[in-house]
C-alpha cells in the first residue's frame, strides 16, 4: 500500500475547486471510463487572460483528486500563458512530492491543462484524438502508442516500470511489455538531444462536444428509451465505454443468452444514439467478445 | 450508534477472540518450554498445543495425525502443491482457477517455468467455474487440481465436492485453500469427501497472526517443505509457533461450539448492510452469486467512482474496507478475480469489499451505510461521470424488488 504525504492527504480529503463553471472560458477534458481515470478542468478568464476561476471534476485515484485540486490552486491568479507551463513535476513538487507510482495522476492534469490551453488557443493538438486509436499498446488502461512515446520523450524516461508510473500502461495484465520494450528502444534511439524546449501543443478546435458529454449523453439515451424496455424482458444494457464514435456496451440477463436479440438490439440503440448523440455513432457490443477488452491477468 | 472505528475488512485478518488471548496468556509466563523438550517445562507447552490440534482436527473433522501445523496459508499453500507434485513424479499437468489467490497462483505459474503445463480454469459472471472446462481439461498427465473453497474477495463458493470426485475419476491429487470458508463454512473431512490437502490460517477466524494449518489426508504423499528437525512427525520443521497454535486451537474450539449461530450472525449484519447500501446509492452491482456466497462477504462495484479514494474517505471517516485490488508496481491494479469474471470497466474501478465478523453489531453496521453512501454520493459528485441528480433507474429498483424477494424467503 502507498502512504500519501499530508498535503497530498488534505487535498484528497478537502479538495478545491471541485465542481462545473457554468460560464467558464474553455474547459479541458481527458481521460475515459476504461483508462480509470479522467478530468475535466474548467478555466474562467478575465478580459487580461488571467484565470480568475479554476475548477474541476475527476474519476480516480486519492492522488488523481489531489493533483487535480493542486492544479487548480495553482492556476488561479496566473496569465493562461504562464498556466500553459505548469508541468507534471510543478503539480508533484506542489504537493510536497507523489510517489513515483502515482505520477500518471500528475500528466493527467497537465494534459486537461494542455488541452483548455490548445482549445483556448485554437491551435490542434495531435495527442487530442487518442480516444479514436483503434490499437491501444495497453489494453487494461486504454493507453495509446503516442501518449507512451510522449511520457519517454517529455520525461526523459529509461524503464517500463517508469512508464507505467507515468502512463498506467504496462501496470495491469503486463502482456504489452514487450511493446512497450520496443517503443521505448526506439523513442530512445531517435532522441537526440535528451533537453529541447517544450513544443507548443498542437490541437485540433474543440467543436462540438467533448467525450464526456458525449458519454453522459448516451448514458441518458440508455437510460431513458433502452433499458426500461429491457428491463421488462428481465434485461439490461450497460455502457463500458465511448470512445471517438465508438460505443462499447454490454449486455445482462436475459438479453445477453439470445443471438437474434443481440443483433437487433445493437441496431435499435444504433438508431436512436445517431438520432439523439451523433449521427457517427457505432455500437459495439462486447458481451460475448468480451475476453478480448478484459486481458486476463497474466499468461 | 458507535464511536469505534468500524472493521469491515474481516477476510483481511479478524479480531483475535479474547478466549484464545487469554489461553495464550500464560505462554507469555511460566508455560515457556520447548515442546519438544522432554522435561516438564517442555511437555507443558506439548500439552497446549495437542489440545490445540484436538480442536482444529474436529473443526476440520479429521484426524488429529492428519493436522501439520505451520506459520499459515500460504506457507500451507506452498506445501501441498509442491507435496502432491513430489507424489506424482510422473505426470506434468496442473489444474487450477483464474481466482485463486497469488499463495497458490504464484506458486503454479513458477512451476510452469520448471516444465508443468497449467491449466487456470475460467470463471463465469458470477464467479463460478465450469464442471465441463474441467472435466475437459483434466487428463492422465494431471497430477494436481488445486482450488479454492471461497474467495477471498467475492465469497463465492466452489463446486469442491463435485470438481474432487471428477479429480479422483483421473487419479489427481486435490487441494483446496479453505482459509476463507474456516469458521464461515461447514468443514468436513469425511472419508469420502476427495480431497487430499487443505488449508486454513488461524488469523481469519479469531486466531492469531501467523499460525495456521494444513490438513494432509493419511493417504495423500508428502514432502516437507521446511527441513531441519522432527518437529510435526517430520513434516514441518522447526520450534513450533506455540502462543500462534494455541491461539488457533482456542478459536476452533469457538467455531466448534458456535459455527451455526455465528454463520446466522454475519449473514445478518452483511444482509443488512447490502440492503442499506442498495436502498441508499444508485448504480451499484453486487459482484460474485449472491446465492453461493460465503455468509459474511460483500463486493459491491460502485459505478463512476474509484475504489481507491473510496477506501481512503472511508478510513478517513474510521471505516476499514478493503478495495480488492492489490498494489503491483505501485499502479491500482484491477483485481484479476473480478476481471476473470468480466465485471464491467465501469464498476471494476470502483468496487469494494466488504466483510463483516460474528463480532459486527448491528449500529456498527448502520452508521457504515450511512456513511458509505454520504462518501459515494460525494465521490460522484465530484466525477465527470457521476449523476448530480437522481434519476428513476430501472435496474436499480428491480433489483431492490429481488433482493426484497429473497428476504422474503429467509
Amino acid at each position: 500500500m502507498l502512504t500519501y504525504s499530508d498535503k497530498i492527504k488534505d487535498h484528497f480529503i478537502n479538495p478545491r475547486n471541485v465542481g462545473v463553471i457554468q460560464d467558464a472560458s474553455v474547459v479541458g477534458e481527458v481521460g475515459s471510463m476504461s483508462s480509470g481515470q479522467a478530468l475535466k478542468l474548467y478555466l474562467k478568464l478575465d478580459e487580461a487572460e488571467i484565470i480568475q476561476q479554476a475548477s474541476f471534476q475527476v474519476f480516480g485515484s486519492p492522488s488523481a483528486i489531489a493533483a487535480s485540486s493542486a492544479l487548480t490552486e495553482m492556476l488561479k491568479g496566473k496569465h493562461i500563458d504562464e498556466a500553459a507551463r505548469v508541468t507534471a513535476d510543478d503539480i508533484s513538487e506542489y504537493l510536497g512530492g507523489l510517489p513515483a507510482e502515482k505520477m500518471h495522476t500528475c500528466v493527467m492534469s497537465m494534459e486537461a491543462l494542455e488541452v483548455a490551453y490548445a482549445r483556448y488557443r485554437g491551435i490542434e493538438l495531435e495527442t487530442e484524438l487518442d480516444e479514436d486509436d483503434e490499437l491501444h499498446i495497453c489494453r487494461c488502461y486504454s493507453v495509446p502508442e503516442q501518449k507512451i512515446e510522449r511520457a519517454i520523450r517529455d520525461n526523459n524516461l529509461t524503464t517500463i516500470d517508469e512508464i507505467t508510473h507515468f502512463t498506467k500502461a504496462g501496470g495491469g495484465c503486463t502482456s504489452c511489455h514487450v511493446d512497450l520494450k520496443m517503443i521505448l528502444e526506439r523513442v530512445r534511439a531517435e532522441m537526440p538531444q535528451p533537453k529541447e524546449d517544450k513544443p507548443a501543443p498542437k490541437i485540433a478546435p474543440g467543436g462540438n462536444m467533448t467525450n464526456l458529454d458525449k458519454m453522459r449523453a448516451i448514458q441518458e439515451v440508455l437510460d431513458r428509451e433502452v433499458r426500461p424496455g429491457l428491463a421488462m424482458d428481465g434485461g439490461d444494457m450497460e455502457l463500458v465505454d465511448v470512445q471517438g464514435n465508438k460505443v462499447f456496451v454490454q449486455l445482462h440477463g436475459h438479453c445477453n443468452s439470445c443471438a437474434s436479440s443481440t443483433t437487433t438490439m445493437k441496431f435499435f440503440v444504433e438508431d436512436r444514439l445517431r438520432e439523439m448523440v451523433d449521427p457517427e455513432i457505432q455500437v459495439i457490443d462486447t458481451t460475448e467478445h468480451s475476453d478480448e477488452l478484459h486481458a486476463p491477468p497474466m499468461r | 450508534m458507535t464511536d469505534r472505528p468500524i472493521f469491515l475488512d474481516n477476510n483481511s485478518t479478524t479480531f483475535p477472540a479474547p478466549e484464545g488471548v487469554e489461553a495464550v496468556l500464560p505462554l507469555f509466563g511460566e508455560i515457556y518450554g520447548n515442546p519438544s523438550s522432554t522435561h516438564s517445562f517442555g511437555q507443558k507447552v506439548r500439552h497446549e498445543i495437542e489440545l490445540a490440534r484436538e480442536n482444529v482436527a474436529k473443526l476440520l473433522n479429521c484426524k488429529t495425525s492428519e493436522v501439520v501445523f505451520n506459520s499459515g496459508a500460504t506457507e500451507g499453500n506452498n506445501t501441498a502443491v509442491y507435496a502432491a507434485l513430489d507424489g506424482m513424479p510422473e505426470r506434468k499437468h496442473i489444474i487450477t482457477t483464474r481466482v485463486e489467490h497469488a499463495s497458490v497462483l504464484e506458486v503454479i505459474r513458477y512451476l510452469a517455468e520448471a516444465g508443468y503445463r497449467i491449466t487456470e480454469l475460467s470463471v463465469d459472471r458470477l464467479g463460478h467455474i465450469d464442471l465441463d472446462e474441467l472435466k475437459n481439461e483434466i487428463s492422465g498427465d494431471t497430477a494436481l487440481v488445486s482450488l479454492m473453497w471461497a474467495n477471498n474477495e467475492t465469497g463465492v463458493i466452489s463446486p469442491i465436492n463435485a470438481a474432487g470426485d471428477i479429480a479422483k475419476q483421473f487419479g489427481a491429487l486435490v487441494h483446496v485453500d479453505a482459509v476463507q470458508a474456516a469458521g464461515k463454512l461447514k468443514i468436513d473431512l469425511k472419508e469420502e469427501l476427495a480431497i487430499d490437502y487443505l488449508t486454513i490460517s488461524g488469523h481469519k477466524f479469531h486466531g492469531l497472526k501467523g499460525a495456521g494449518a494444513l490438513f494432509v489426508r493419511e493417504s495423500a504423499p508428502f514432502l516437507p517443505l521446511i527441513r531441519g528437525g522432527h518437529h510435526e512427525d517430520g513434516r514441518r520443521a522447526g520450534t513450533e509457533n506455540a502462543m500462534g497454535i494455541v491461539a488457533m486451537g482456542a478459536a476452533a474450539a469457538l467455531v466448534n461450539r458456535n459455527l451455526d449461530k455465528h454463520i446466522e450472525h454475519m449473514k445478518k449484519m452483511r444482509d443488512r448492510l447490502q440492503g442499506g447500501l442498495l436502498a441508499k446509492c444508485e448504480d451499484v452491482i453486487i459482484n460474485g452469486d449472491q446465492m453461493d456466497r460465503l455468509p459474511n462477504t460483500l463486493n459491491a462495484g460502485f459505478k463512476y467512482i474509484d475504489g481507491e479514494a473510496l477506501l481512503m474517505m472511508l478510513d478517513a471517516a474510521d471505516i476499514a474496507v478493503s478495495a480488492g485490488s492489490a498494489c503491483k508496481s505501485g499502479s491500482m491494479e484491477p483485481s484479476h478475480v473480478l476481471l476473470a469474471m468480466n465485471v464491467p470497466l465501469s464498476a471494476i474501478h470502483g468496487s469494494v469489499r466488504f466483510c463483516v465478523s460474528r463480532y459486527t453489531e448491528e449500529g456498527e453496521v448502520d452508521a457504515a451505510i450511512d456513511k458509505i453512501a454520504g462518501i459515494v454520493k460525494r465521490l460522484r459528485e465530484m466525477s465527470p461521470f457521476g449523476h448530480t441528480e437522481t434519476r428513476q433507474d430501472a435496474l436499480s429498483a428491480e433489483a431492490l424488488e429481488k433482493h426484497k424477494a429473497y428476504f422474503a424467503k429467509v
